[in-house]
């Protein structure tokens, strides 16, 4: 019998809530904050999804019912992809170490 | 492109946003590891485009309105001051719960485009999943809207209770598996849209009794949801970036809400139904009586740390209020000039989300590596000769030790009352978000600043 493809989904799902428990809990407490901003980063990766709804309209309709949601699911998106990593990289860039000599 | 190379470029992205979280084990690997991240986004957006491999008119509008989003983020992310960081966060959040549920929405109406089915014959498993993300993507953005809303300060941070109000959330929440199972065999819109209406009207309701200073759950739980939520719909799309990254987040979110409870000694359902809000009312009940203070000026406090070997900060969300953090720095940078031990000490749940004292620490310049966690540092504070709190106030409460009555006994806290010494920086003597008198105020060793947390760091400065 063939295995449903949705059990390789769920498996790589599974295994990356226990490699992401791992993960996380390695990241120093003072680097929560940036933890918590690159973590919506990240999960803006739903843009790949908004970007497929945004072209499925047929030959010659670019705003057809269903596109209109992808077109604005990819604004929010990218809000929060260029927003989150750049608010991220500003806060990592200010952490720093005790200078040496003073 | 072809399936299979997609689905591995898939993964490697997931692969990259599982190191770029790695980075943020130390400071020093953290900007490799966000750079880890935007490579794995670049690639994800990129193979996308090929494996849609529609580069007509729509295309351009994609880049048209990937732009206009892209600018406002940048925009945001560079203007945005450090202290804002609770409310953007919580701004993000309502943003991909949102996405979430638009692309729901889309793969509803058009689910040949995502190779579900026809209108009014999905397969049953993606329409399950699509329900799902829609749920919680649109929990997650009314729930953060609040959050917002209560961090910006448009909406008053005091938990706001009705009777019944556990009841109406539970019986929504299994009209939810009931619309969803109706839905499944119906597959009509209508009951789409209601269940999408109905999960906008639960994230409402969860947050509201919910008060300010237990933000730092709040913002970790909805950082959690919002993992859910792309998850759900990485499903429908049976796309694996998107599964991971889902599952990274929502166990990420999860166990910051863990030790964000563990550093108030409350369970998560505490928080989640209602907070102190409802100790409060019997607790203010109860009549005060006045305890002698000692309360002091610039002038005192600046004797004191003169005259001190070492000194312990303890900042809290007063001093992000008060915008006070490089007025502090500024203090330190006296205090050691005079050859004086400084360093700062940070309760978990200081401020309004978690990680909120360390970045308003560090844009202050203040190096990573004079500030401690609660563990660390505790001890201590008995050979400290000065601690100095500006803008904290329940996390130092000595009650949490010694009296089993009330409604913090257990929580962890710093031993500030083992100081020699202890100068307390606040506006009045009210009490702090527990709704309770700190002992601290009233210790033989302490010594009131009865102002404003910057003007008094800058008074201070002046007079050392």
């Amino acid at each position: 019998m063939e295995i449903d493809p949705f059990i390789f989904r769920l498996s790589i799902f599974i295994l990356s809530i226990f490699v992401g428990y791992y993960v996380v809990w390695s990241v120093t407490p003072s680097l929560h904050t940036p933890l918590m901003s690159v973590t919506n980063a990240i999960s803006s990766v739903i843009i790949v999804g908004a970007i497929i709804a945004a072209l499925s309209g047929s030959n010659g309709v670019v705003f057809s019912s269903s596109s209109i949601y992808g077109f604005l699911a990819i604004i929010l998106a990218a809000v929060n992809i260029f927003g989150g990593f750049l608010v991220t990289q500003r806060m990592l860039a200010m952490y720093k170490k005790k200078k040496k000599d003073k | 492109m072809s399936a299979n190379i997609s689905a591995i470029l898939y993964l490697v992205s997931g692969v990259l946003f599982i190191l770029a979280l790695r980075g943020l084990s130390s400071p020093e690997t953290s900007r490799q590891g966000n750079l880890f991240g935007i490579v794995g986004m670049v690639i994800a957006v990129t193979v996308t485009f090929l494996s849609v491999g529609n580069f007509s008119s729509g295309f351009i509008y994609v880049l048209i309105f990937l732009a206009i989003g892209g600018s406002i983020g940048a925009f945001i992310a560079y203007r945005i001051p450090m202290t804002a960081m609770p409310e953007l966060v919580a701004g993000f959040h309502s943003l991909v719960g949102l996405a979430a549920v638009f692309v729901a929405i889309s793969a509803f109406i058009n689910p040949a485009a995502f190779n579900l089915g026809t209108p009014g014959n999905i397969k049953l498993a993606s329409l399950i999943e699509m329900a799902i993300g829609a749920a919680v993507g649109a929990i997650t953005f009314s729930g953060s809207v609040i959050a917002f809303l209560k961090l910006q300060g448009i909406m008053s941070g005091a938990p706001i209770t009705f009777k019944g109000q556990h009841l109406l959330n539970a019986l929504l929440l299994i009209l939810i598996v009931i619309l969803t199972v109706y839905l499944c065999s119906t597959q009509s819109s209508n009951l789409f849209w209601i269940l999408i209406a109905v999960s906008f009207l639960i994230g409402f309701l969860i947050i509201i009794p919910i008060g300010g200073a237990d933000m730092p759950v709040v913002i970790s739980m909805l950082n959690s949801y919002s993992g859910w939520a792309a998850a759900g719909i990485g499903f429908t799309l049976e796309n694996t970036a998107l599964i991971i990254t889902g599952a990274l987040v929502g166990s990420s979110g999860a166990i910051l809400s863990y030790i964000m409870c563990k550093g108030m000694n409350r369970s998560f359902f505490n928080v989640i139904l209602g907070g102190f809000g409802a100790t409060d009312q019997t607790i203010g009940g109860q009549s005060k009586e006045q305890r002698p203070v000692k309360s002091g000026n610039a002038d005192d406090a600046a004797f004191l740390m003169k005259n001190a070997s070492s000194v312990i900060i303890v900042p809290g969300y007063g001093m992000a209020v008060a915008q006070a953090q490089h007025a502090l720095r500024e203090m330190v940078d006296t205090l050691k000039k005079n050859d004086i031990k400084v360093s700062y000490a940070i309760h978990p749940v200081a401020g309004r989300m978690p990680g909120h004292m360390n970045v308003l620490l560090a844009e202050a310049n203040v190096p990573y590596d004079e500030v401690f966690e609660l563990e660390e540092i505790n001890n201590d504070f008995a050979n400290a000769d000065v601690a100095f709190v500006i803008g904290a106030n329940d996390v130092t409460n000595p009650v949490a030790k010694t009296d089993p009555q009330s409604p913090i006994y257990g929580m962890p806290v710093l031993d500030v009352e083992k100081c020699k010494s202890v100068l307390f920086v606040k506006r009045s003597l009210s009490p702090g978000y527990a709704g309770i008198d700190n002992d601290l105020f009233y210790k033989e060793n302490t010594l009131m600043l009865f102002a404003d947390a910057k003007k008094m760091t800058e008074d201070i400065t002046k007079n050392l």
